[in-house]
């Protein structure tokens, strides 16, 4: 074993995996901020049943749901110009496929919404923005939170395509010091550790939460 | 663009070897994640500390580190410990193993969400384990495991497209080199993008199609061809019935009686 596992180059790589799980957890609040926003864009739409927009949005919705990630984020970064850096094409292809996840988050949260609430609504009179504002957006949203935080978490765990597009978060930094000295094992194990040691105290938050709002 | 076209064309044959390879990874996978998700998921639930820890860690370990971290460690660490696979077993078992663990989560849940008289019927009426899950747990967990499996499997099916940087010539594969063979980045890759979502979308279908037959065993569903007798029907209260009944009842009979009653 110890002939093949060297600790001294595990922790040489280790200062590069942390600069790139800095871009990896980057990647993943830029790309969940895009999402949440335009999930709920997308959720309100598909449900306004606008007459040609929604059905090409849904079409949009499954298409974008139904191909791989890894194939998009290639397809957008070889079209954009080269001045546009590679992560900013990452998180937003991140966020617009999460969107699409996201947005049945929403349209369940929107419909857990009891009822009687948009009842209650129409009997005080309020205006119809003023009733998604301050009456029925705040339930739902109160709603997605888990599925937001699971989301978060599986798209946590997908930053790594973006060593497709060349962005050096913390998969390629183990796979560049990998090319570099020919040895991969300590640096993808150690990859995989910190993942582990992110993503289930992250999980296991998200789990007590999900408990404290049912 | 009709050149881009006929480059399609001729690339047909090497396209359905690529789609070939992505369906061996998706079936592949598919299969084996269901058998480590049934293992792990019915483990998780025993009694026996034993059998539940390691199906716990187990299940953690593979939801918790990252698809292509898992991938490439079986590629290229694995052989070091003298595990060596060829690059199509390595996409499968790699695939399996992470959407397994996440599917047996998904049988966990839904084992246990079948009402609890539904094992205190099949015990009260001597089944053995086995017979218990075969017949009576599983049928009804089923229906509700479909749903969630139909969203993996689509999940296993974009993760597949990770094979082309394990050595493998996959659909993935396919679409850069019409890529490069067309110089047109946005037609090859529709194009793939396309057959890609074709193929998700009847993979779909198929799920939905197990789904109806899972609900129609169950009696969720009218069965195929028919529908469900409606209550008055089951319960023998819809007079168009009965005389039917009586009428077959009556016929073969009928001539003497109406004889008896002329005579």
């Amino acid at each position: 074993m110890s002939d093949i596992w060297d600790w001294d180059r595990a922790w040489e790589v280790l200062p590069d995996l942390l600069e790139g799980l800095k871009i990896t957890v980057f990647a993943t609040v830029v790309g969940m901020v895009i999402a949440s926003i335009l999930g709920l864009v997308f959720a309100l739409v598909l449900r306004k049943h606008v007459p040609v927009l929604t059905k090409l949005l849904k079409f949009v919705v499954d298409f974008v749901r139904m191909t791989p990630l890894l194939v998009q984020l290639v397809f957008v970064y070889l079209l954009s110009p080269p001045e546009i850096p590679a992560l900013a094409i990452g998180c937003v292809v991140l966020g617009i496929h999460y969107a699409t996840y996201m947005s049945e988050v929403y349209r369940a949260g929107i419909d857990a919404v009891p009822p009687g609430q948009w009842e209650a609504a129409t009997a005080l009179n309020l205006p119809k923005s003023r009733t998604w504002r301050a009456v029925i957006l705040p339930q739902a949203i109160r709603n997605t939170l888990p599925g937001l935080g699971n989301y978060a978490i599986s798209m946590f765990k997908e930053t790594p395509f973006l060593f497709a597009i060349s962005v050096v978060e913390m998969f390629s930094a183990a796979q560049r010091f990998g090319a570099n000295t020919f040895s991969y094992i300590e640096p993808i194990t150690m990859v995989g550790v910190l993942f582990l040691l992110v993503s289930y105290p992250t999980s296991l938050l998200v789990r007590r939460m999900e408990i404290r709002l049912a | 663009m009709s050149d881009d076209l006929s480059t399609v064309f001729d690339r047909l044959p090497r396209l359905g070897e690529s789609v070939l390879v992505t369906l061996e990874l998706t079936i592949g996978g598919a299969i084996l994640a269901m058998v480590v998700a049934l293992v792990l998921g019915f483990g998780s639930r025993t009694r026996t500390l034993w059998v539940r820890g390691p199906s716990r860690v187990i299940v953690e370990f593979f939801r918790g580190t990252s698809l292509v971290v898992q991938l490439f460690w079986i590629f290229y660490v694995l052989p070091e410990f003298g595990f060596k696979m060829e690059a199509l077993a390595v996409g499968i078992v790699a695939l399996g193993l992470n959407y397994g663990a996440y599917a047996a989560e998904v049988v966990r849940g839904s084992i246990e969400s079948v009402p609890a008289g539904q094992w205190e019927a099949a015990t009260a009426l001597n089944l053995g384990w086995f017979h218990r899950v075969r017949r009576v747990i599983f049928p009804q967990a089923w229906v509700l495991m479909i749903p969630m499996l139909t969203n993996l499997l689509i999940q296993l099916i974009k993760g597949s497209a990770l094979a082309y940087y394990i050595t493998l010539h996959d659909l993935n594969y396919w679409t850069t080199e019409l890529r490069r063979a067309t110089n047109e980045t946005i037609f090859a890759y529709t194009v793939g993008l396309l057959v890609y979502f074709a193929i998700s979308y009847v993979l779909t279908m198929l799920m939905n199609w197990l789904e109806r037959r899972a609900k129609r065993r169950l009696g969720q569903l009218p069965p195929r061809g028919g529908s469900l007798p409606t209550v008055s029907e089951a319960l023998r209260l819809k007079p168009k019935d009965q005389t039917e009944q009586l009428a077959g009842a009556v016929a073969p009979g009928g001539p003497s009686r109406s004889k008896e009653v002329s005579a």
